[in-house]
Order: structure tokens, then C-alpha cells, then sequence
């Protein structure tokens, strides 16, 4: 199986090619702001490297969130729409499972992925590697720090901080002793660790329904649905497809 | 000869869209999945809501326009994308979604002005004419733009502050009328007449740049202040006043530039364009003043925002093979150039 995997959710690039599990090639940036500009050349970069045409692909694999809302909507409309056009299959992983699958070697490690959502607030969730893969424990959630403290208050085991965590450290490891920020590029998502696992996934079922995952109602959604709390959660009933001819 | 397709993207603001053109100037697909009904709810677009409408709604319009077109990607000699100016996010779904199929299926990539499109809207109708000069005006925008050859686009004026669709909008919403207002303000404009004579701001600049701020505050003004002593004022009457104030500034700035620039064809686009006062007042001031200038308006049905113009404005840039690599960002404030000499 020929994959194409992607991660563009914050700052870091993360972009791979992998055949059967095996990685042919990789680019991991954390220098290029503009991830609208860079993605498409860098995968042909990689591409080139590994000697294939965008139709030998048999699969996109993605992180589909949470992040920052622009970056994982480029890499996600790259995904979708790649595998829309050449009719191939469509992953999405978590964008915080995706940086928890850096530590699929530690069997039972507790891995908490954390990124940074200003004000005190970030997304994270609670990972435990079993079978050399992270399962969430407490799942994805955009929450506060002090709210997120409390959940972990109850955790006896070591628990292993990564990616935006360092900005919360002091906080962090004066409220759980049991807390270890990781250092280094464990910190960074690997798009050829997404690729691996996302090869052992379950497609989506129709690629038209695939969209990231935020994680959080922008505020205008969230005000209006307090005020209209029977109104339809579907996005596309607030459509009007026709046509103009 | 086998015809030329293009297949275009639009998403710069609340439309996502997908086309398919023939030639440059035949549709065989446009499907619009617009976003009104969600920002509705809102009051006006909600950038972040517009993006994630964006990504939701991007294939279900491929599918629909290659299956509409009867085409596969096989038939396809170039994709075209708004890429600016407009709201980035949205743009970078659109300009995303073109590269990659540009991309996946070896395709030259276009990149198009998002007003070279509303201008182009009118190409559908009969081919544009130069040296022409079009007047586009929407909700994001208010420009004159004068096109001496093919290919080629010029600010000769624009707004200094509001859009006109904008201040549609805005009066709409101090007159209880829900986004997009410019329908219905339209609508009700001609069951009124221009009793209240809101300013114009025309005489003072001695350039073509328009401005609505003024006409916006005083249109306020009138109804706070009757709200304010308990009147209750003639909704029409508002209405007529305030597009006839809009209308005539329009119309001069768009009369003194024919005036220094003899032109083939004027050409109306943009949302604003659909617009019945705008087209009737713009006819009327051409068989008067400008008889051996040609009307020639974007089909009511192509002011919106869609890709079928973007294609359209797409196909004279293909000819010229004026192409973009995969590096192509959005441009959410992209320019025209301004005209060689024009009055800043």
C-alpha cells in the first residue's frame, strides 16, 4: 500500500511517503510559517524522492485536528480533496494521538499531548500505548488548565507531558508530582509515525463527509445554538446547493 | 478540435463553488453551494464559520459540477482559482482544493482575480469589447476598472471606506432587514420615493474614487433620531432616499470616467449588479450621454459570487499561459494595478 501522510496543525510540517509500512520518505519543518505555500511543493519533493505519480497512491492519511483551525484545514482539504480526485482511501487521525504515536515504543506509557489554545485553555487528551499504539483514556477536549490539573489529579501513574506543555511547565509539575515534561523532538509530530498507523485504520466511509475535527464551536455558532438549542446540529442544512447557469 | 475545459474554483467569501467552461465563454456546469441561511443567523459572514462551510461543501460541488458537465479529469486542460482578495481563509480552501487537483492530474494551475471574474461574468452574454471599462460592485467591493486590451485590468477608482454592498447591509440591518439586505432594500426602494436627500459624496475628490461613509452615517442618523423622538418613518421612502443616493454616486463616478476614457463597452459585475435601479440608471445615463458605448451586464444570474466567471476570466489568462506553481498562496487583499496616471 502506497500512503501519503500529512500533519499541519500547528507551527511544525510533518509530511511522509511510506510503501507497506515502510518509510521512503520524510520532511518535518518547524521554520515555515506559511503551510499554504510549502505543503504542496514539499510533497512533491517527497514524492520525486520516492518515484511516484500522484495515482500510484492508495491512501491519504491525515491529522484532522485538533490545531489551529487554518493549519489543519491545508493539510486536511489537501487529504480530502487528493483522495476525492483520484478516488483512493482517506484517514483521519487525531492531530493529538498523532504526537502521542512518538512514544508507540513505550508500552503502558501515559502520554498526554497537549497544545496550546491561548487564555489559559488548550487541547489535549490522555493517551495509554497499548499493543505499540496510544488509546485514548480521557478523550480530545479543548479545556483550561486548572480544569485539565483536576482530571489528572487522580492519575497515580507517571504521566508523560508533550508538545505545547512546556509553555504550562511550572503549572504543570507543581500540580502533579507524577508529571514529566518530555524534551526534544518528541515534541514534534512525525508524519511517517502517522502514516504507519494510519495504514492499519479504517478508512472513512465517504470522503464527502470528511472534516476536521476542532474541537470547539467557533463563538457565534456556540451563542446562537444556546439561543436556538433545537435547531439542526448539521452544518449542511444551512446550505443552498443549486445551480447557476 | 477538441474544446478547451477549465474547471474553476471560487471560495472567497460565503460561496463555495465549482465550475466547468467551454471555450471561456459556455457553461456546462456551475454549482454554488452558498452559505446565506448559516450567516443569517448571524447577522452578516462569520469568517471561521464561512472556512469550515468551505471544507464541508468543496467536494459535494466537484461532484456535482463533473457530473453535470458530463467530463471526467481526463477532459480537463487547466484549473483556475479565485485566489484574492477576500476573507484568507476561505480563499485557502479553494486555492487548496485547486492546486491539488491541478497537481494530482498534471493540470496548468490559473490564478484569477476574484473581480477579473465578476467582470467576466458579462463575457457569458457577448464577448467583451476593449478598451472597455467595468464598474464592479459588490459587497466587498466598489471599483472602475478599465481594461484598455485583453488580459489587462486597471484601478481607475474605487471606495475609500465601505463597499456599496456593505452599506447595504449595514442600513439593512439598522432597518430591521436581515443579511444580505440589497434584495430587499431593492425591492422596497421602489415602493418609496427620495424624500430624505442624503448626502452625495461626489463633487468634493476630483478623482474616481467612490465613498459611502458619509451617506451610511447621515442614512443612521435619520433613524436614530426619529427613534429617539418617537416617529415612525416611511420604510420605502428610506429605502428609495438611500439607493437613490448610492445609485447617483455610482452613476456620476462612472459617467466622469467614460467621460476621459472612451470606451467600446461599459461593463456592469459584482453582486451590487444585480441590482435593478443600478442597471436601469447605468442604461439610461449611456443611451443619453454615450450612445457608441455598449451596456453589456453580467446575467443577474452570475452577479453572485460563482467559479463559472472565474473560469471565464480563467480562460484569457490560459491563453496567455499566465500559470502559478504549487507554492500559490491566497492574497486576501490582492490588486488590480492602478491605471498609469490615475488620481490617488
Amino acid at each position: 500500500m502506497k500512503v501519503l501522510a500529512l500533519d499541519t496543525s500547528n507551527r511544525p510540517l510533518s509530511a511522509a511517503v511510506l510503501q507497506d509500512q515502510k518509510i521512503l520518505s520524510t520532511r518535518l519543518t518547524t521554520v515555515h510559517r506559511k503551510h499554504s505555500s510549502e505543503l504542496l511543493p514539499i510533497i512533491e519533493g517527497l514524492m520525486d524522492d520516492a518515484g511516484f505519480q500522484p495515482v500510484d497512491l492508495d491512501r491519504v492519511v491525515v491529522a484532522s485536528g485538533p490545531g489551529s483551525y487554518t493549519g489543519i484545514r491545508i493539510a486536511c482539504t489537501t487529504a480530502k480533496v487528493l483522495a476525492f480526485t483520484l478516488g483512493i482511501q482517506l484517514v483521519g487521525v487525531s492531530s493529538l494521538k498523532t504526537l502521542a504515536l512518538n512514544f508507540s515504543a513505550d508500552e503502558g506509557a501515559l502520554v498526554n499531548p497537549v497544545f496550546d489554545a491561548r487564555n489559559e485553555n488548550m487541547y489535549t487528551g490522555l493517551y495509554r500505548i497499548q499493543n505499540q499504539v496510544p488509546v485514548s483514556v480521557i478523550r480530545d477536549q479543548h479545556i483550561s488548565l486548572g480544569a485539565w490539573l483536576q482530571k489528572l489529579q487522580s492519575v497515580q501513574q507517571p504521566i508523560l507531558g508533550i508538545g505545547d506543555a512546556s509553555h504550562f511547565k511550572a503549572r504543570f509539575q507543581r500540580a502533579l508530582p507524577q508529571y514529566h515534561l518530555v524534551a526534544g523532538e518528541d515534541n514534534l509530530p512525525q508524519a511517517a509515525e502517522l502514516g504507519i498507523f494510519g495504514e492499519t485504520q479504517e478508512p472513512v466511509r465517504d470522503v464527502n463527509h470528511f472534516i476536521p475535527n476542532y474541537l470547539r464551536l467557533t463563538r457565534a455558532q456556540a451563542d446562537w445554538w444556546k439561543k436556538h438549542p433545537d435547531a439542526s446540529k448539521d452544518p449542511g442544512s444551512y446550505i443552498d446547493m443549486y445551480q447557476a447557469k | 478540435m477538441k474544446p478547451n475545459l477549465i474547471m474553476s474554483f471560487e471560495s472567497s467569501c460565503d460561496e463555495t463553488s465549482v465550475a466547468i467552461i467551454q471555450n471561456g465563454d459556455r457553461i456546462l456546469s456551475n454549482i454554488v453551494a452558498t452559505q446565506i441561511p448559516s450567516h443569517k443567523r448571524f447577522g452578516g459572514v462569520v469568517p471561521e464559520v464561512a472556512s469550515r462551510h468551505h471544507i464541508e461543501e468543496i467536494t459535494y460541488c466537484m461532484q456535482d459540477a463533473l457530473e453535470e458537465a458530463h467530463v471526467t479529469y481526463d477532459d480537463l486542460d487547466a484549473v483556475a482559482v479565485t485566489y484574492g482578495p477576500g476573507l484568507v481563509g476561505a480563499l485557502l480552501i479553494g486555492v487548496t482544493a485547486a492546486k491539488t487537483v491541478a497537481w494530482a492530474h498534471h493540470l496548468p494551475l490559473i490564478p484569477v482575480n476574484h473581480l477579473a471574474g465578476h467582470i467576466y461574468a458579462a463575457n457569458f452574454v457577448k464577448p467583451i469589447r476593449f478598451p472597455a471599462l467595468a464598474l464592479v460592485v459588490s459587497g466587498g467591493h466598489t471599483e472602475l476598472v478599465k481594461m484598455p486590451k485583453r488580459g489587462q485590468f486597471q484601478i481607475m477608482g474605487e471606495t475609500r471606506d465601505d463597499a456599496a454592498g456593505e452599506v447595504y447591509d449595514k442600513v439593512g440591518r439598522v432597518m430591521g432587514i436581515t443579511y444580505p439586505a440589497g434584495p430587499d432594500v431593492d425591492h422596497l426602494a421602489h415602493l418609496g420615493h427620495d424624500v430624505f436627500h442624503f448626502p452625495r459624496d461626489m463633487e468634493k475628490a476630483h478623482n474616481y474614487d467612490f465613498s459611502f461613509s458619509g451617506l451610511k452615517s447621515a442614512f443612521i442618523n435619520v433613524v436614530h433620531h426619529a427613534h429617539q423622538m418617537h416617529r415612525r418613518l416611511n420604510r420605502a421612502d428610506l429605502a428609495a432616499s438611500f439607493q437613490d443616493a448610492v445609485v447617483d454616486v455610482l452613476v456620476y463616478k462612472t459617467r466622469k470616467a467614460l467621460q476621459n476614457y472612451l470606451v467600446k463597452q461599459l461593463i456592469l459585475g459584482g453582486g451590487v449588479a444585480a441590482n435593478s435601479s443600478l442597471r436601469a440608471r447605468l442604461k439610461s445615463m449611456l443611451e443619453r450621454d454615450f450612445p457608441q458605448t455598449e451596456f453589456l451586464k453580467a446575467p443577474k444570474k452570475l452577479c453572485g459570487d460563482n467559479a463559472a466567471m472565474i473560469g471565464g476570466a480563467g480562460y484569457v489568462f490560459y491563453q496567455e499561459h499566465r500559470f502559478a506553481g504549487p507554492d500559490l498562496n491566497a492574497d486576501p487583499g490582492l490588486e488590480f494595478d492602478w491605471a498609469p496616471g490615475a488620481l490617488q
